[in-house]
């Protein structure tokens, strides 16, 4: 079980009242068991996203919104082409030959090289 | 790997303000922060190359010592995040706790969410003139990962062990402590966690590790201190005596007249350094000098002779 002090102890830099404040905005979500806020793995690693953004990339507060509504569409997106590729994968070989082929990305007319 | 010029990477001079650097940084830091750019393997080394430059030249004290030719181009390497990073994460089930609003989840996708994803991607839904519904779609899922709390002793964190963690209807893990695991460090049982659906890989176990506290030693980072008793005969003429250390008992040497409270080193008895191998920290023994636990008659008639004519005052400072 992962508590706020421990967040703050592997995440170094932050301060407490500051992530407070994150989570207030929604940035970070952590669960609440009876009054006491859990986090899972996922949420330190954003935490320390977070941090990132805003010292080493100096994206204010103003904008990381964007940024992470940005991300988390990304992200969204690419697990959802996970699950795509995982139903692709278990496709018999002809089903999966056959979207191979409609997949593949239109060439490019290259000028053609002599023989 | 080596590495290159710390200023060549971040493209400055080598005369570059420190705000000039910091901006350099971000501005490809921006471009290359690996969260941003998942998947991209090229970004990832990139990012890393450019946290190892920054690290020298963003900090006025290494870039002085590597103007100074003190510290090489490949700095320290930052320590290792116990967490992983977030991208990992995302791009696994356990990003729905971040869904983008309009997403839903990945798993138990229904076929209407599959059309919506068809039309999403702009090519055609379902039965878009290929001859109707194909068979039935199997998801593969990968198993959830499983967390764990291991409680180990303060020696075993230092030297590694084998440890047997019992679950819930059981089974049991077999867990490797590595040498030097520092408190609340996360270890991660590659496919040990829950069971795949339709085929996919299980999901790991994630053991979260408490180290109990020792009654001599304290650690410090790479190091370990504690307090050692010595006579006061040992402390006024030096001598030889046996220190317990994480590795077993050495013999130490205390010169004469060592006084209460004064540190001496142990090289290389602290604790091992994960990834160095043979690397370890030091142990700092503070001398605690203790009077003979009965009275000694010889003792007491030796300093009330003594005393009165060698006065010296260690409360000096106190005032």
């Amino acid at each position: 079980m992962i508590t706020i002090e421990t967040v703050i102890r592997t995440v170094g830099g932050v301060r407490e009242r500051e992530l407070r404040a994150w989570i207030e905005e929604g940035w970070v979500r952590p669960e609440r068991q009876r009054g006491v806020l859990i986090f899972r793995e996922i949420d330190v690693a954003r935490v320390r996203l977070i941090h990132d953004l805003r010292r080493d990339l100096a994206i204010g507060d103003e904008a990381l919104p964007v940024v992470l509504n940005l991300l988390d569409q990304l992200y969204a997106v690419r697990r959802r082409l996970r699950a795509v590729n995982d139903a692709i994968a278990s496709q018999p070989s002809s089903v999966r030959r056959t979207l191979r082929v409609a997949l593949r990305p239109p060439r490019p007319r290259a000028p053609r090289k002599k023989k | 790997m080596a590495s290159r010029n710390p200023y060549e990477v971040l493209g400055v001079k080598p005369d570059a303000e420190d705000e000039e650097i910091r901006a350099a940084y971000r501005k490809l830091a921006k471009k290359f922060h690996p969260d941003l750019n998942p998947g991209s393997k090229q970004a990832e080394a990139k990012f890393k190359e450019l946290g190892t430059a920054y690290d020298i030249v963003g900090d006025k004290d290494k870039r002085g010592r590597f103007d100074r030719g003190e510290i090489d181009a490949s700095g320290t390497e930052k320590p290792q995040n116990p967490y992983g990073a977030y991208r990992h994460y995302a791009d696994a089930d356990a990003g729905e706790r971040y869904q983008g609003s309009g997403f839903r989840g990945a798993q138990n996708m229904s076929p209407e969410d599959l059309d919506d994803l068809f039309s999403f991607f702009g090519g055609a839904g379902r039965g878009g003139g290929q001859g109707g519904e194909g068979g039935a779609r199997q998801f593969r899922m990968r198993g959830e990962d499983r967390h764990y709390l291991l409680n180990i002793d303060f020696l075993d964190a230092i030297n590694g062990a084998q440890k047997r963690l019992d679950l819930p209807g059981g089974k049991s893990l077999d867990v490797r402590i590595p040498a030097g695991l520092r408190d609340g460090q996360i270890l991660r049982l590659t496919g040990q966690g829950g069971e795949g659906l339709g085929g996919g890989p299980p999901g790991d176990a994630l053991i979260e590790v408490h180290v109990a506290p020792h009654s001599l030693f304290r650690r410090e980072g790479d190091d370990i201190h504690m307090d050692l008793p010595v006579t006061l005969g040992e402390a006024v003429l030096g001598g030889r005596v046996a220190v317990p250390t994480a590795d077993g008992s050495v013999t130490m040497t205390i010169p004469a007249n060592a006084n209460s409270g004064r540190t001496l080193r142990l090289k290389g008895k602290g604790v091992p350094k994960p990834g160095l191998a043979g690397e370890r920290g030091d142990q700092y023994v503070t001398l605690r000098v203790m009077l003979p636990d009965q009275p000694d008659a010889d003792l007491t008639a030796f300093l009330k002779d003594w005393a009165p004519s060698h006065q010296y005052d260690p409360r000096s400072k106190l005032r």
